[in-house]
């Protein structure tokens, strides 16, 4: 396929998405076991996998409808739906628990106006608990995409979301600043 | 990264000689500290046997936490399969434990290193770095390394001309602790769902697309170019006779220094609380340790600090040393709440293939929320011990005992903590005992 695809509601992948998913399908042992990266593939550019891609998927990868859902489903980071714009995973597990991650959510759902689970009405800011991020001595840790956050206090919450209102993501703590 | 996580290091520096620096990550800073000398050495004119006789003599012992020994699971392939499959499980799920992450984070090349070798060992062709979704910016960093080996000849065809060929793949996970299980994790990268499956067959005989596979965790495989390095009697002159060389322990909670240190193994508890995490933080008071992750049992101050940090002392003293996952819990902290953030992990994360496990993980989180309800009975503590019985060695994999472990230990060791919840002290008349068939 090398026109982009174009899904009902809109969605569409580019071309450069379409090429990573038959690269990945040929350096796979077998084109069923690219299923999760080119499931990746779609979650990068489109921040959901909409009804569309998974029909693409079944013809690329020549595996049937059920199985590439039962894998999105199972995976919590794949997503059927589309998501926030930005998508803060705070860590409630017993590390984070034990350095502070009850008060930061309590912080976070009044300082938003919603509760773990919701999402803004503005479409903004979605806030979820996650389990144990891999940073339990640093806890508590925040979760944005690909960036964490690591001792995070409420002020450095709020100074967080402060930031990405104006459209700003921070530094992550795991970024290797003039190094990576 | 805050600087404390891995200062104070004290002991060996196998594994962790390159953490804490900026530039540790890349290829030329560890190929001018050694890097890529171990895989010259085997490729330049050791047999596979030889590298797998060499970690079996080492006594290497699988770092993810059931501790197999690591040659030994190497020998158990075949001889003369054709295709085999090596994967390196960086699905560092367990909470508690973020030894993998710095490992990759700080020095990629180590564990490559190390797979490369493995991979040879074992006869693969093909290797995997399985790493957890949630490490998105590990994953890059990973990927990084694995072109640099690609660039320099480390990886690709007829690797330093030795004639060997070996291809690596960085798999990203997407949110399953599951797939830190060796079998949930080959499934997975089948494209299917983590779900482990029964052994036998093990996965060294028939595992990934019905091939021999061999799965080791990040810890294990960057021990590997040490040891050929430096040899299985200079590795084995740390630790203890039984669990030799040196382990990682991710130290989170309100210690003064949380972070990630290589100790040789067989350390007391108490110098290394003492003097490596220099005890509690201001203020706070130890009550507890979970000493190798969240699913093994935990143990009160008293008993901690009586156990030396190796497979047999935590063993004897009915825990494990698992993942090194130490999580260190202060007087403040309500076990029952603790238990019940672990009950719903285990629930959260059950892949739900076997009832005991499914059905299981949620009564037990269930009673627990009851318990903190205020609404509990004294039934409902037998009740959770007989739910416990019910799961424990029953199921396909072990997470349903990683539930188990936890949640017995606690009401075992803090049994008072439950006991005050519950409003109704009488004691249950042996005709309305569990089970009725009732629910809440």
């Amino acid at each position: 396929m090398t026109q982009p695809m174009e899904d009902t509601a809109g969605f569409a992948l580019s071309p450069g998405a379409l090429a990573r998913i038959d690269a990945l399908a040929a350096r796979y042992p077998t084109k069923a076991s690219a299923l999760m990266p080119c499931l990746w593939v779609i979650m990068d550019e489109l921040g959901w996998v909409p009804p569309s891609a998974i029909d693409l998927l079944v013809e690329k990868l020549s595996v049937t409808h059920a199985r590439v859902n039962e894998v999105l489903t199972f995976y919590t980071m794949f997503r059927e739906t589309p998501q926030a714009k930005y998508t803060l995973q705070v860590c409630h597990n017993i590390s984070c628990h034990i350095m502070g991650s009850k008060p930061l959510i309590a912080h976070m759902e009044q300082k938003l106006g919603i509760k773990l689970g919701g999402r803004t009405s503005d479409g903004l800011f979605q806030i979820e608990g996650a389990e144990c991020l891999g940073a339990c001595g640093m806890g508590p840790c925040l979760q944005l995409g690909r960036h964490l956050y690591e001792n995070v206090t409420p002020a450095r919450a709020d100074a967080l979301l402060d930031s990405l209102r104006k459209g700003i993501v921070p530094r992550a703590d795991t970024d290797r600043e003039g190094v990576d | 990264m805050n600087p404390n996580d891995v200062a104070g290091q004290a002991g060996p520096k196998i594994l962790s000689a390159r953490f804490g620096r900026k530039d540790g990550h890349r290829l030329p800073v560890y190929e001018q500290e050694g890097g890529y000398t171990a895989l010259r050495k085997v490729l330049g004119g050791m047999q596979p046997d030889e590298v797998t006789a060499l970690v079996k003599e080492s006594g290497l012992r699988g770092r993810g936490g059931a501790g197999f020994p690591t040659g030994t699971k190497w020998g158990f392939v075949p001889k003369g399969a054709e295709q085999v499959y090596f994967f390196v499980n960086a699905d560092e799920s367990e909470p508690g434990t973020f030894k993998d992450r710095f490992l990759l984070d700080y020095d990629p090349h180590q564990t490559i290193e190390g797979t490369i070798i493995s991979c040879f060992a074992v006869r693969a062709n093909l290797g995997f770095i399985y790493i957890r979704g949630e490490f998105g910016w590990l994953i890059d960093r990973v990927q990084k390394a694995v072109d640099e080996c690609y660039a320099a000849g480390y990886l690709g065809k007829n690797i330093l001309g030795s004639g060997y060929d070996l291809e690596m793949i960085v798999h990203k996970g997407a949110g399953a602790y599951i797939c830190g299980e060796e079998t949930g994790l080959i499934n997975s990268v089948e494209g299917r769902k983590g779900q482990p499956s029964i052994k036998p067959p093990f996965p060294a005989v028939s595992g990934f697309l019905k091939k021999p596979t061999i799965v080791n965790n990040v810890e294990s495989v960057a021990s590997v170019p040490w040891i050929i390095n430096n040899g299985a009697a200079a590795y084995r002159a740390y630790g203890t006779e039984k669990s030799p060389g040196s382990k990682l322990f991710s130290v989170s909670g309100p210690v003064k220094r949380p972070g990630v240190y290589e100790i040789p193994l067989g350390m007391p508890f108490r110098t290394f609380f003492e003097d490596i995490l220099g005890g509690m933080a201001d203020g706070e008071e130890l009550k507890a340790v979970i000493v190798g992750g969240s699913s093994v049992p935990v143990l009160p101050a008293d008993e901690i600090m009586a156990c030396n940090l190796d497979y047999e002392s935590l063993g004897s003293a009915g825990t494990m040393l698992g993942s090194g996952g130490m999580i260190v819990i202060p007087k403040r902290c309500d076990m029952v709440e603790l238990i019940q953030v672990l009950m719903h992990f285990y629930w959260d994360e059950s892949c739900g293939q076997c009832t005991p496990c499914r059905e299981g993980t949620g009564w037990l989180h269930r009673l627990v929320k009851k318990l903190r309800r205020g609404e509990g009975t004294a039934e409902d503590l037998e009740r959770l011990e007989h739910v416990c019985a019910g799961m424990a060695g029953l199921t396909i994999c072990p997470l349903s005992d990683a539930a188990v472990m936890p949640m017995r230990s606690f009401l075992d060791k803090f049994r008072g903590e439950f006991e005050a919840l519950i409003q109704d002290q009488a004691p249950v008349a042996a005709s309305s005992r569990w089970p009725r068939g009732e629910r809440e």
